[in-house]
């Protein structure tokens, strides 16, 4: 630890901890073993605060922050667990659910997928909200790889890593509100794609079968997310 | 006097049969629950009418077609306890990845374009279908939720166990979608 560095006391749920003062509320509960659900937050991304499932009280503020996106600061009292939170929470998860076509029974990743181990873990017995049963095309063009949007959750974990962790940018978000999708290059074919390297960093990260090999039948695509720390940290010249 | 038998049924809307199949499963442990439960109807039994006063009815599969959206209101009527058995009872499954297509096109390729002899989109014997294929509970109140595509014997045999014992079953450690 650097002498400039400050640390900071709060508690997490009553709990008294200490932290380096650049430090998320999510980088710190973690650090102490206490569980913050996350979707679009994955070690060695930058936070975005997309898929709001972090969300935790802090005292004395009225809104719910996300636990990913916000500094702690000294004093704070955090609450990740009340059944305030974990009403929100279900909720957000069954409008994912409901937003896309999330069919667990057939898709890819299944008993891999970040969004349905979170739905059992969290406690969602059922979505109360009508389904949409989108029909968003899926994009086989690639030669290793699929995009199924129908399973996309907006995290934009795949943009992210492509731009920060492999310099390539090939995706981004196109669209505002319910008609946010996520693109190659200028919406074009990702087959055809001239900044895609077909590393699959994207696939990687991707926490639900949106993003997958091809030849994978059902249940057999699972995921490698250990190496983004390492590339951030030999980055950042640590290592 | 003993005390009455729990009178349970099951019911098979759009549904693969596997949930069906997973009941069964159970193997010995079946006769043993037919110490304690009566079984009043379900589509493995010639039963015509669905009795009243039924205490436990299990549902497998979504409500797709008018016919199963009849059914569930007759089910619900006569039913304490409303079990959504399986995913295309609670998320309508893939029952429900017809949904985007609309019914027209939907039959089209089923019946029409996928067919070499005598290619028609009936019109009796098979019930109409809704506009969507929905869940259970978007149609008819449900009381309880058991995942799984289908739940293994093992859940469903846990959950009749619960209920028989008066508990509401708690199953967020033994299943989940597409279980
Ligand atoms: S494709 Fe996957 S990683 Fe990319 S935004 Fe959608 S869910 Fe997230
Ligand atoms: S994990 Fe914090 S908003 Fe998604």
């Amino acid at each position: 630890m650097s002498p400039t560095v400050r640390v900071k006391t709060l508690t997490i749920d009553g709990q008294a901890v200490g932290a380096r003062e650049d430090q998320t509320i999510m980088q710190v509960a973690r650090e102490n073993n206490i569980f913050v659900p996350a979707l679009c937050a994955i070690e060695g991304l930058t936070p975005v605060g997309a898929c709001r499932l972090c969300i935790v009280e802090v005292k004395g503020v009225n809104k719910l922050l996300p636990a990913c996106a916000t500094r702690i600061e000294e004093g704070m009292e955090v609450t990740t667990n009340s059944e305030r939170v974990a009403n929100y929470r279900r909720t957000i998860l069954e409008m994912l659910f409901s937003e896309g076509n999330h069919i667990c029974s057939v898709c890819v990743s299944n008993g891999h997928c970040e969004l349905q181990t979170l739905a059992k873990k969290l406690g969602m017995t059922h979505v109360r909200v009508p389904y949409r049963s989108t029909m968003r095309r899926v994009d086989a063009s690639h030669e290793r790889f699929i995009a199924d949007p129908n399973r996309c959750i907006l995290c934009t974990r795949c943009v992210r890593v492509c731009d920060e962790i492999e310099g390539a940018h090939t995706w981004d978000v196109m669209g505002r509100g319910i008609n946010s999708r996520i693109i190659t290059d200028l919406s074009q074919p990702w087959g055809d794609s001239d900044s895609c390297t077909s590393c699959g960093k994207c696939v990687n990260v991707c926490p639900t079968g949106a993003l997958f090999e091809k030849g994978k039948a059902v249940s057999e695509m699972s995921k490698r997310q250990e190496f983004l720390p390492y590339l951030t940290l030999m980055r950042e010249g640590k290592k | 006097m003993s005390t009455p038998k729990v009178r349970v049924a099951t019911i098979w809307l759009d549904g693969c049969s596997g949930c069906h199949m997973s009941l069964l499963d159970m193997d010995e442990r079946l006769i043993e629950l037919a110490d304690k439960i009566d079984v009043v109807y379900t589509p493995l039994m010639d039963v015509k009418q669905f009795p009243k006063d039924v205490d436990v009815t299990l549902v497998e599969g979504a409500v797709n077609s008018h016919e199963d959206y009849e059914r569930i209101l007759e089910v619900r009527k006569n039913t304490k306890i409303l079990v959504s058995l399986g995913d295309c009872a609670i998320s309508a499954n893939v029952p429900s990845m017809r949904n985007p297509f609309g019914v027209e096109v939907t039959l089209k390729r089923a019946y029409v374009e996928n067919v070499t002899l005598n290619p028609q989109i009936p019109s009796k014997e098979v019930p109409p279908l809704m506009p969507l294929a929905r869940p259970v509970h978007a149609v008819v109140k449900v009381d309880l939720f058991v995942q799984g595509c289908p739940p293994s014997a093992d859940t469903i045999h846990f959950v009749i166990a619960e209920l028989l014992e008066g508990r509401t079953p708690d199953l967020s450690e033994r299943t989940r979608f597409g279980a």
